[in-house]
């Protein structure tokens, strides 16, 4: 796979980059170039905001038949995050046993590898979490 | 708008076809619901296929001109289309077949829904299916499909107090019913504790919660309703409303985590256009991909009230003998799911129960069917209406 297509995408996956619209002030997690809600009155008002990466868990599952990418870390776990900003993001709970895990408990974003691009191709990062405290 | 009648349907046994290939899969189907239709090749006017992915599964695009070839059609350069909207293709395939004859532009259409997975080995249909959800933001972070659902199923469990037991049940009634379907991948009955010791695969679900990998084809042959009328058919199936719906293609960018807001949509599009409500329906084909998925639908249907699925499932109420049979070809789970497929088996299911020829699992007096076909975690949600006139 070309490099661009994960190249594009860095500020978000490594610094939680999402949009905020600044007519209705929703917070937009991925970035959006506009607001699905104010439309044409969006254009140009949608600014840069950066997610403090804080967030509580809403729901888990422990994933036992990985993809292929993952198959080295299975079994892993994976969460529904609602961020203090608006957004809710998934992504994969690492640094805890599954039965650590639990709805309501709070989170922190942490950098970590997502997935490597064959064994001589681009390792790709992004964002995962840790259970706070 | 011109009434629209289905007057042939037709399916393969869905299942692992190791010596059949995707063309002969469609054949057999599309070979099937003409005759079923008593009418010549010739007749037809056009195709429409519901595939979700030659690309991934046989590394073949096109498969439009391919069916078309393969059936015949190609003789007379027939249009074909072939439609794609995750395992909502076949459901969708057959709503865009619908408009084409109602809109006057085909009168005697062949809708086939087809899907050919096993020539992948589990964990590369495991990377298939995963493409039906968000690539860039849920994939790419280790999201597989079933992982989706197992986040709903547990919200569904905290908010409502649906029992893993309840979720299960789903699977137990529905192999039961695939047990009485020929065509069925699975037919024979399971017990609760099979569902609930079997291998976790996203937990709180299980192998027993998930439908199978699964090879197989269905058609459909629909035409206008004066056209049915002229042919002399005993029992008329009318499309009697249509209604198609989507959603973010991503779940974590939803507002609500225990419903399908495409399926509340869809299925208020389908019932204005038929002009009937959840009580009227007798029979119901519904997407159970996985079981939390017939729970969802049982609820966004407007057959229960959201919340009650799980205990409505457990009490019997969508058994073949309850006041809403659903899933009596035994659904997803146990009919087997080839993506594109399912969809066109859902309508050639209802097509049987509202003739009758449901046998071993007929629904008694049913005069109105409905179809609920979802695209990956509720993307795509395509609700098909059938009445007996």
């Amino acid at each position: 796979m070309p490099v661009p297509r994960y190249w594009r995408y860095q500020d978000q996956r490594y610094n939680l980059a999402g949009s905020r619209c600044t007519v209705c002030g929703t917070v937009y997690f991925p970035q959006r170039p506009l607001c699905p809600k104010c439309h044409r009155k969006s254009l140009g008002k949608m600014e840069r905001v950066t997610l403090s990466g804080e967030g509580r868990i809403i729901s888990y599952t422990v994933v036992h038949d990985p993809l292929s990418d993952y198959e080295h870390l299975s079994p892993y776990i994976m969460a529904l995050i609602e961020t203090p900003e608006g957004a809710t993001l998934l992504g994969q709970i690492v640094d805890a046993e599954p039965d650590e895990v639990e709805i309501g408990k709070e989170v922190e974003m942490v950098f970590r590898k997502l997935r490597e691009e064959g064994k001589s191709g681009t390792i790709q990062y992004g964002y995962k979490f840790r259970l706070k405290g | 708008m011109r009434d629209v009648a289905i007057i042939g349907v037709g399916m393969t046994k869905f299942g692992e076809h190791w010596d059949r290939s995707f063309r002969e899969l469609g054949i057999e189907a599309g070979f099937k619901a003409i005759v079923d239709a008593g009418i010549e090749s010739r007749d037809v006017d056009a195709l429409y296929v519901g595939n979700m992915s030659g690309g991934l599964f046989l590394e073949q695009e096109h498969v439009a001109s391919m069916i078309s070839e393969a059936v015949g059609f190609t003789e007379r350069n027939l249009p074909a289309v072939r439609v794609e909207a995750a395992d909502a293709s076949g459901g969708v395939a057959f709503q865009q077949a619908v408009l084409s004859v109602a809109s006057g532009i085909h009168d005697t259409v062949v809708v086939g829904g087809a899907e050919k997975m096993s020539d992948l080995t589990s964990i590369e249909v495991t990377d298939a299916i995963a493409s039906v959800a968000d690539r860039s933001w849920e994939a790419l972070f280790g999201a597989t499909l079933p992982s989706l659902y197992a986040l709903m199923a547990r919200r569904h469990m905290v908010e409502f107090g649906t029992t893993r037991e309840q979720m299960a049940q789903v699977a137990v009634k529905n192999h039961y019913n695939g047990a009485r379907n020929p065509y069925a991948q699975f037919q024979r009955e399971i017990k609760l504790s099979t569902v609930l010791n079997a291998t976790p695969v996203a937990e709180p679900l299980g192998m027993f919660d998930c439908a199978p990998i699964s090879d197989g084809a269905a058609a459909v042959v629909i035409t206008t309703m004066d056209k049915a009328k002229e042919m002399g058919k005993d029992i008329l199936v009318r499309v009697a409303g249509i209604g198609l719906a989507t959603d973010t293609l991503a779940l974590a960018r939803r507002k609500t985590f225990t419903s399908f807001p495409a399926t509340r949509a869809a299925a208020e599009r389908a019932y204005k256009m038929a002009g009937v409500g959840p009580k009227d329906v007798d029979v119901a084909e519904v997407h159970d991909s996985y079981t939390i998925g017939e729970i969802l639908a049982i609820e966004d249907l407007g057959f229960f009230k959201k919340g009650e699925g799980g205990i409505a499932t457990e009490e019997g109420r969508t058994s073949l003998e309850g006041e809403i049979p659903v899933n009596t070809s035994g659904g997803l789970k146990a009919r087997g799911h080839p993506l594109g497929a399912t969809g066109v088996a859902q309508i050639v299911e209802l097509v049987w129960q509202l003739r009758g020829e449901a046998e071993g699992r007929q629904v008694k007096d049913a005069r109105i069917g409905l179809a609920h076909n979802v695209g990956g975690a509720g993307g795509t949600v395509a609700v098909t209406i059938l009445e007996v006139i």
